[in-house]
This record gives structure tokens, sequence and C-alpha cells, in this order.
């Protein structure tokens, strides 16, 4: 089946049909590939940031370490940072996630920390003159009401990494930067528009099903003040 | 602060008043534990709190504050039956008595499946007092509870704290910086000065008629004997005979606050007022008079 969106269909075309009809199993293994990289980068950076968060909340002094080291590594540009690594680990997924997981960390821990903070403190002082023990506390009362920051940094560094995943393509993992790349050495637009097209679709899914996990996970905030 | 030695009596009301500074709220705040005092000996009920486990302290301890610190997340009935739920109760259980506290504060049982921020201020306290009640502590700790409501819901909690109490037993101890407020809920009030000094502590009625030194007249304000009118009922003055004559329509009850009494005598531009008992017939006549004897006795 031939769509002609843009005028005339063939190769020189902003898109060609045909190729994308050839390439469908190449696309499909494209996208998994690319959510594969972006969920191990996002899922791994928010265990070690939940790790460093509750270091930093239960040692007060070390989060401004924490902070300075993950900022650090988040103003690296991301392909020199490949590019330094590959001596290290070569061509391989690590030297992407490496990469991928450390410009995480700067966003999650601190919408973690800055979550645990904001809860108010009249919530605090209550738990504990109920006899909360601390660790209780932190998880059922202090974690419960910092989900929102948290999804929210979730969602800003999902969106992110799937951003940074194009870039590894450039290094030769798969993804979507695989398509770009090979658009890019035959000056052929096809799959340029395609990878970087579905990318952004991928970002704007995995943005909603996040929205939708906090809905869920956060039932009292869909509710306000009716009196 | 230091040398602070306090006696809150057993089924009663203390309320700890003063300037800010005075360390009444890290009084109040050492009871439970909130703040570790650095020395000295605190015990409720026979038990040094410093040699009990920390938490279990706490959930023995009803803990009411000003700003309610109700968990956003939980629902009216999660946050009622939080302590129960901490000791371990099963959930027929706190469901019953949580059923049982929504009634004992006067709030509709609708509200249960609610979050905080749907309810108003005044029933956000309420649901504060019902949680602090939940698994029935012989000791409620409330700081500042009625600050941040606005005056009429105060009042309105304030009279029913007072009805509660008289249901309930609890040994409160309140802090509060209004004087009035523990003037009208306190069966004693302890009154601090700046660096835990304890200035007099006792009934309201005795620190209005005698206070010891300047602070504390001070503090209770100009007024001191309308105020204590408040506390005092018609029936607890010596009444007059009845003179023919009098205006039956003004008549005020046995059980009126004699300030009460007082504001009827002087709106009515008369001396005296009628005083009728509970079966309305005429008692006896209030005048001036009879309310200042009746003061200078008590």
């Amino acid at each position: 089946m031939t769509v002609h969106l843009f005028g005339a269909n063939g190769p020189d075309s902003f898109i060609w049909w045909d190729w994308v009809d050839r390439h469908s199993a190449d696309i499909k293994a494209a996208t998994l590939e690319h959510l594969r990289l972006t969920l191990i980068a996002v899922g791994i950076g928010f265990l070690m940031s939940a790790v460093l968060s509750v270091i930093a909340l239960r040692w007060r002094w070390m989060y401004s370490p924490i902070a300075w080291v993950t900022g650090f590594l988040y103003t690296i540009p991301s392909l020199a940072l490949f590019v330094f690594l590959i001596p290290f680990t070569g061509f391989t997924t690590l030297t992407g996630e490496i990469g991928l997981i450390s410009y995480t960390l700067l966003i999650l821990i601190r919408n973690i920390v800055e979550g645990v903070d904001g809860v108010p403190a009249s919530v605090k002082e209550a738990a504990d003159g109920m006899g909360y023990r601390p660790a209780r506390r932190f998880l059922a009362v202090d974690l419960r009401l910092a989900t929102p920051t948290i999804i929210a940094g979730l969602r800003i560094a999902t969106v992110t990494t799937i951003g940074l995943v194009t870039v590894t393509g450039l290094i030769g993992l798969g993804g979507y930067g695989g398509l770009i790349d090979d658009g890019l050495k035959r000056t052929f637009s096809t799959p340029i528009v395609v990878g970087a097209g579905l990318s952004v679709v991928m970002a704007i899914v995995l943005d909603l099903a996040l929205v939708l996990l906090e809905r869920t996970l956060t039932p009292w905030s869909r509710r306000r003040v009716s009196s | 602060m230091n040398e602070l030695s306090l006696d809150f009596p057993q089924g009663s009301l203390t309320a700890l008043v003063g300037p800010s500074g005075c360390g009444k709220t890290t009084t109040l705040k050492m009871i439970n534990r909130l703040i570790e005092p650095t020395s000295g000996v605190i015990e409720v009920q026979g038990r040094r709190v410093l040699d009990m486990p920390v938490h279990e302290l706490r959930r023995g301890i009803g803990y009411v504050i000003q700003q309610t610190g109700l968990f956003p997340h939980k629902t009216i009935a999660a946050n009622i039956g939080t302590v129960p739920s901490l000791l371990g109760w099963d959930k027929a259980r706190v469901r019953q008595r949580t059923t049982e506290l929504v009634d004992l504060v006067g709030l509709d049982p609708e509200l249960l499946s609610r979050y905080p921020a749907e309810l108003s201020g005044g029933q956000q306290q309420r649901v504060g007092v019902a949680r602090a009640l939940a698994a029935d502590p012989p000791i409620l700790l409330m700081d500042e509870p009625y600050s941040a409501v606005d005056p009429i819901v105060r009042a309105r909690l304030q009279d029913e704290l007072i009805a509660l109490q008289r249901r309930v037993h609890k040994t409160i101890v309140l802090v509060t910086h209004d004087i009035d407020e523990a003037i009208k809920l306190a069966d004693f009030i302890a009154l601090l000065n700046v660096g835990g000094i304890l200035e007099q502590f006792g009934p309201p009625a005795d620190l209005l008629r005698s206070p010891v030194n300047d602070f504390v007249a001070n503090f209770l304000g100009r007024e001191r004997a309308l105020k204590r009118m408040g506390l005092l009922r018609v029936r607890d003055v010596e009444l007059a005979p009845v003179l023919d004559g009098i205006d039956s329509s003004t008549a005020v009850r046995l059980d009126t606050p004699l300030r009460q009494a007082l504001d009827v005598i002087v709106d009515s531009h008369a001396r005296a007022v009628a005083v009728v008992d509970e079966d309305g017939r005429v008692a006896g006549m209030l005048t001036i008079e009879q309310i200042a004897a009746g003061m200078a006795k008590r």
C-alpha cells in the first residue's frame, strides 16, 4: 500500500513509504532496542537515585557532594562522554548505559529529596507524635506524599533519556539513533524522519503512561476542597 | 528551660499558658518526647517516659496539633484509625472504633471516605481530635489546637471539647497563648513566664481572683472580675427575694453564666433581674449587689 503524503513518493521524497514497508522489521527492532535502552537507564538510574537519596536524607551533609557530582556528570556533553568511555568499555551497551544512567541521577535525586523535604512539617510531627517508627514513617508517609514530585522527576528523566538514546546510535548501538545514523550517512531522509518521529511518539507515550501511574498512585490529589 | 515542676491532675484539663518563649510547647513535647529532656524526670502514670520505648509511649498518648497534621494521602477513616492500626488491631475492630469516634466528635459518617483536603478547617480539627482519641489513651496533648480556625468555629470547637471531656474524662494538657481560651476550657492553668518559670498554678477562678504578681495580673488582662463572672453561674450566688413588679420577660436561668446575667441587668436599665428555675418558676431575684457579694465569697 502506497500513501502519497508529500507529493510523488520515491527515494527522494521526504518520506518514502515503500522503504518503510520493506523495513518494518528493522523499525520494530529499533523500537524495541530504543525502549530497552531507555528502560534500563531509567530503571537502574532510579534504583541508584533511591539509594543515594536515602543517604542524602539520612546524612544531610552528604546531599551537597552527591548533588555536586551528579550535577557535574550532567554537564558533560553526551557524545563526548561516550567517546571518552569507548577506550575502556568499547562500542557496547555498557558504554551507552553508563552515560544514560549518569544523566538521570541529578534529576531523580533532586526530585526524590525535594519531594520528601516538601512533606509538611506538621504531618511529619503528627506521624512521630502518634508513634510511627522512623522507617515506617518514611515509607508510609514521607514517600507516599513525595510520589507526585518523584514521578515528575521520572517523567523528565524518561523523556530526556529517550532523546539521548538516539545519540547512542552514533556509537553503533541500535534504536532510533541507528536509523538516523543510517540516513545521515546516505543523505537519505526517510530513516531520519522515521527515527526522529518515532522517538517523539515514544516520549509522548511513556510520559502519558507515567501521568497515568501518578493518578493511580495518588488518588487523594484528584479530589479537592469541596466545602 | 529549667526547674519546672508540674503535676497534671488526672482526668482534668490543664492549660499551659504564657508568652512566646515561655517553653509551653517545649514542656508539652517533652511529655511525648518529641523534644528529649536533657535532665529531670517526667512520669506518665507512674512510669518514667525516658524508660519507655518512644513509639510505645507515643501510641499511648493522644496528640492534637494546630495545623491538624492530618495525613493528606489517607481517607478520614484511615486517618482516625492510624494508631489502632499501628497497634495491630484487626480491621473490623478499627472500623468499629472509627465509627464510634466519628459519632463522639460529631462528624458526619459520610465524610469517612473523603480526604482531608475535602473538609473544612473545623471538620479537620474534629478529625484530629478523633484520631488522637482512637486508641482510647488516658492522656491527650493538645498544641494550640484551635489557633488556625476562625473565631466562630473556634468557639464551637471549644464548647465541643468541654462536652467531650465530660464524657471521656481524659487527662488533657493543652498549650495555648490565648488566656481566654485557657479560662474557658481549663480546670487548672499553669501560667509560664519566659525561660520556663512557673508564675502561678491553679484553677482559672483562683488566678483571676488573686493573681500572685503583676506578671500574672497583666497576662490575665483587664476585666478580671468580668472574666471570673464568666466562670460562675447564677446559682452560685445567693438570690434576693422577689419584689413585686419585677419584669419577668427578661428573666435569666439558674444555669446562666453570671457575666451574661449582669449583661441582661445593665441592658434592661434595671438594677435587678428575675431568675427562673428549670421549670420556669421564678426562683428569686438577682441584683448587682448580690453578684458583688457572691463574687467576694468565692
